[in-house]
């Protein structure tokens, strides 16, 4: 069973993951240095350092519990908005301390734009859930320039065919599946440089999954994306580099590829091969 | 013995037939408790339902039967010059036998014949009183002896305690949907014999409103009127005037508790705030009359302007000031019921928190709120103590809140208290008011709820 999992999984790969040397960006958009979360009294994430690449998927992975989520959220400082977290250490984008006080969170998450989880739409017509984005952030001049980002944004997330003659309708009457491509493109539409998404597929069925791997595939020409998830195969499918994490620590870090052929941690095996976790 | 001391009695007993019960279950399976079918307990309250029960049941349909009988044979052994008078004569007559033998202030030297009724009267009561007193002194005991001498292994106790227990709790939720019904029917009826008066039609769209009747047919300039337009323009005009309070100052205090408020800080305010609620209506009353009016009046003299006083606007305000806790609370309530990660997804596209607050909270919290808002108009409808004390009496069809208007509450009030027949069309009237009254905060309550519950089931 194991061994199928890992064929299968490095079947995929050789597919879908770009050969050396070619013209594969290897910049860091983002840069954590000794990044530290408290909750409370609680020691949540220790010492992480780790680098996420322009223009690559990068996913998280590990037993649950283990700070991935906490990690994710850092990147944004959605952990703000929680009472009680501490984050400290540098987080860095393109350069710039993302927990420098001078640096303004509202712009900050107009460039790293969130997935949830579990699809949380807004209580809103599909087409305001879409434009509630590019209109607090001013991005469209007029009405028409605002149904064109609505529009380019769904069919990115390949929704519009779907939802082309109900653009009105509530975005909660939407099947789970559709509502979260409509959060995608509901990120999307602010047009942000990095996408986090946070186990986007886990409320989802496998065909409903399928279409939004493809759709993370597609993205990555354009965004960089980190997703976390629990799927060892979907971590295989959708990303170039793969970092695992453990009771809050970060233990390794490498292309996809090696973690799941060759980790070097013997966690990391324990891990991938289903022995703990 | 009088019925309280009875009925002591037979809760003593009631007691003494459990102890009976408990040891007789022992003694039929001694050391083998687990061959009952029942635990003890069950087979001791078996024994005290018989004993308490079947005699409370004689004891009260005994003192509810004993007047009728008692009047019955005190007036029949009236002499027979008694039997021709009209019967308000022979109530009147009643009414003083049973004063006399109760030892209240009566007329002077009254006749003998009535003093010997009075006399009968007493005696019957003695007598009955005592009989009540035996015979549940007997059948308690012989109910718990009948029912001991069933306790046996096979006995069901604890079914039929539990049949009797659901018995009891279904007759105690009778009483309670059965005075309702009762309210609503008196209500009813009533209302029908003043519409019988006065067509339906005058009544809901009768502009005019003054409901002196003439006491006496050669009374004059008093025909009375009962055009309750005006009584309802002042209701609406008050409820305004609070919802116009109470709604803004609850909700942004709703927003700010559950989004802003440092936990700590909610942990007192919150109840600070309902504390509001707890205040007596009657406090608010005087406040309402004897501080904001005057006030409200002298601001108005400085500006300018004339204010009665006792404007609509002061009994509004202090009216919305009661209504703020109601508003409060279940915004707050539904406000904290909007998942947290509707937040997070307006976080997380770099909304401001007063925009997620602004364009994601609140409408999605909006069919609740609604809900809430229409509950305390339903109160502030209601409401009947502030605008007795601080609203006038005088029933003006203004949509001026400096004038002084009249609420359907207090009008009720000012209908029923003073001396009038029963029947008349100003008393009954009360009831015609009543019932709108009662129609539409039911509407506004059946609906409000409706809208709640709907709200909930969306987030759940
Ligand atoms: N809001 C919070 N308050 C307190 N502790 C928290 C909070 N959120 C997370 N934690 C703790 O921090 C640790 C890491 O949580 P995190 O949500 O990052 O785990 P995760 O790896 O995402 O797990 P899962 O795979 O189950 O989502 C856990 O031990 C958790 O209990
Ligand atoms: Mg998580």
């Amino acid at each position: 069973m194991e061994t199928a999992i890992l064929r299968d999984t490095m079947h995929t790969l050789s597919d879908t993951h770009a050969p050396e040397g070619e013209a594969a960006p290897m910049t860091a958009k983002i840069e954590a240095r000794q990044t530290n979360v408290h909750y409370g009294d609680k020691h949540a994430l220790k010492d992480v350092s780790l680098d996420i690449r322009e223009g690559e998927v990068t996913s998280f992975i590990g037993p649950s519990g283990c700070g991935k989520s906490t990690f994710l959220r850092c990147l944004n400082r959605m952990n703000d908005t929680i009472d009680g977290c501490r984050v400290s250490g540098t987080v860095m984008m393109d350069g710039e301390d993302i927990y420098d006080p001078k640096i303004d969170v509202v712009q900050l998450r107009a460039r790293v734009g969130m997935v949830f989880q579990k699809p949380n739409p807004f209580p809103k017509s599909i087409y305001d859930n879409i434009a509630y984005g590019p209109r607090i952030h001013g991005l469209a001049a007029n009405k028409d320039e605002l149904d064109e980002i609505v529009l380019t944004s769904l069919e990115k997330a390949g929704l519009l065919a779907e939802v082309k003659d109900r653009m009105e309708a509530p975005g909660t009457g939407l099947s789970g599946g559709q509502q979260q491509r409509l959060c995608i493109a509901r990120a999307i539409a602010v047009s942000p440089e990095v996408i986090l998404m946070d186990e986007p597929c886990s409320a989802l069925d496998p065909i409903a999954t399928a279409k939004i791997e493809e759709l993370i595939d597609e993205l990555r020409e354009n965004f960089t994306i980190v997703i976390v998830t629990h799927s060892m195969q979907q971590a295989a499918r959708v990303s170039q580099r793969t970092a695992f994490f453990h009771l809050g620590e970060l233990i390794e870090v490498g292309d996809t590829e090696q973690i799941f052929t060759n980790p070097k941690h013997k966690l990391t095996q324990g891990y991938i091969t289903g022995r703990f976790g | 013995m009088p019925f309280s001391f009875l009925l002591l009695v037979l809760a003593g007993l009631s007691v003494i037939a459990y102890r009976f019960g408990v040891s007789r279950a022992r003694a039929v399976a001694p050391g083998r408790q687990a061959v009952l079918h029942s635990r003890p307990m069950y087979h001791g309250l078996y024994v005290a339902i018989w004993c308490g029960i079947p005699a409370l049941l004689v004891a009260v349909a005994w003192v509810a039967m004993q007047p009728i009988l008692v009047k019955g044979l005190v007036m029949g052994g009236l002499p027979d010059a008694y039997d021709a008078l009209p019967k308000a004569r022979l109530d009147l007559i009643w009414n003083d036998i049973r004063n006399l033998a109760l030892g209240d202030v009566v007329r002077a030297d009254p006749a003998p014949e009535i003093q010997a009724a009075a006399e009968t009267f007493r005696r019957l009561y003695t007598i009955g009183n005592a009989a009540l007193t035996v015979l549940c002194l007997i059948a308690a005991p012989l109910a718990a002896r009948y029912a001991v001498r069933h306790v046996s292994i096979d006995l069901r106790a604890r079914n039929r305690v539990e049949a009797a227990i659901t018995v009891f709790l279904v007759a105690s939720s009778l009483v309670a949907i059965f005075t309702t019904v009762g309210i609503v029917l008196s209500l009813l009826f009533e209302s029908l014999r003043f519409f019988a008066k006065v067509p339906v039609l005058d009544f809901l769209f009768g502009l005019h409103w003054s409901p002196q009747t003439a006491l006496r047919a050669d009374q004059v300039g008093s025909s009375g009127s009962f055009g309750a337009v005006p009584l309802f323009s002042g209701t609406l005009l008050i409820s305004l005037i609070s919802m116009l309070v109470a709604v803004p100052v609850g909700l942004m205090s709703a927003i700010y508790m559950s989004e802003y408020a440092h936990r700590k800080f909610r942990a007192v305010a919150k109840p600070l705030l309902e504390v509001l609620a707890g205040i007596p209506t009657v406090v608010y009353g005087f406040f309402a009359a004897l501080t904001v009016a005057p006030f409200i009046r002298r601001a108005g003299e400085a500006m300018g302007l004339s204010v009665a006083s006792e404007s609509a606007l002061a009994a509004g305000l202090v009216m919305g000031v009661m209504i703020i806790p109601f508003v409060s609370s279940i915004s707050d309530d539904v406000i904290n019921a909007v998942p947290q990660a509707m937040r997070d997804g307006a976080y997380a596209l770099g909304a401001t928190k007063s925009e997620t607050i602004r364009n994601v909270v609140v409408p999605a919290a909006l069919p609740g709120i609604v809900g809430g808002v229409l509950l305390a108009v339903s109160r502030a409808i209601g409401e009947t103590m502030i605008v007795v004390m601080a609203a006038g009496l005088s029933a003006n069809l203004s949509f001026n809140p400096l004038d002084a208007v009249t609420t359907v509450t207090v009008q009720i009030v000012t209908l029923l208290t003073g001396d009038q027949e029963f029947d008349s069309a100003k008393t009954l009237a009360a009831f015609a008011l009543g019932l709108v009254l009662f129609c539409v905060t039911l509407g506004l309550n059946v609906f409000a709820l409706h809208v709640v519950r709907k709200y909930r089931e969306q987030y759940e």
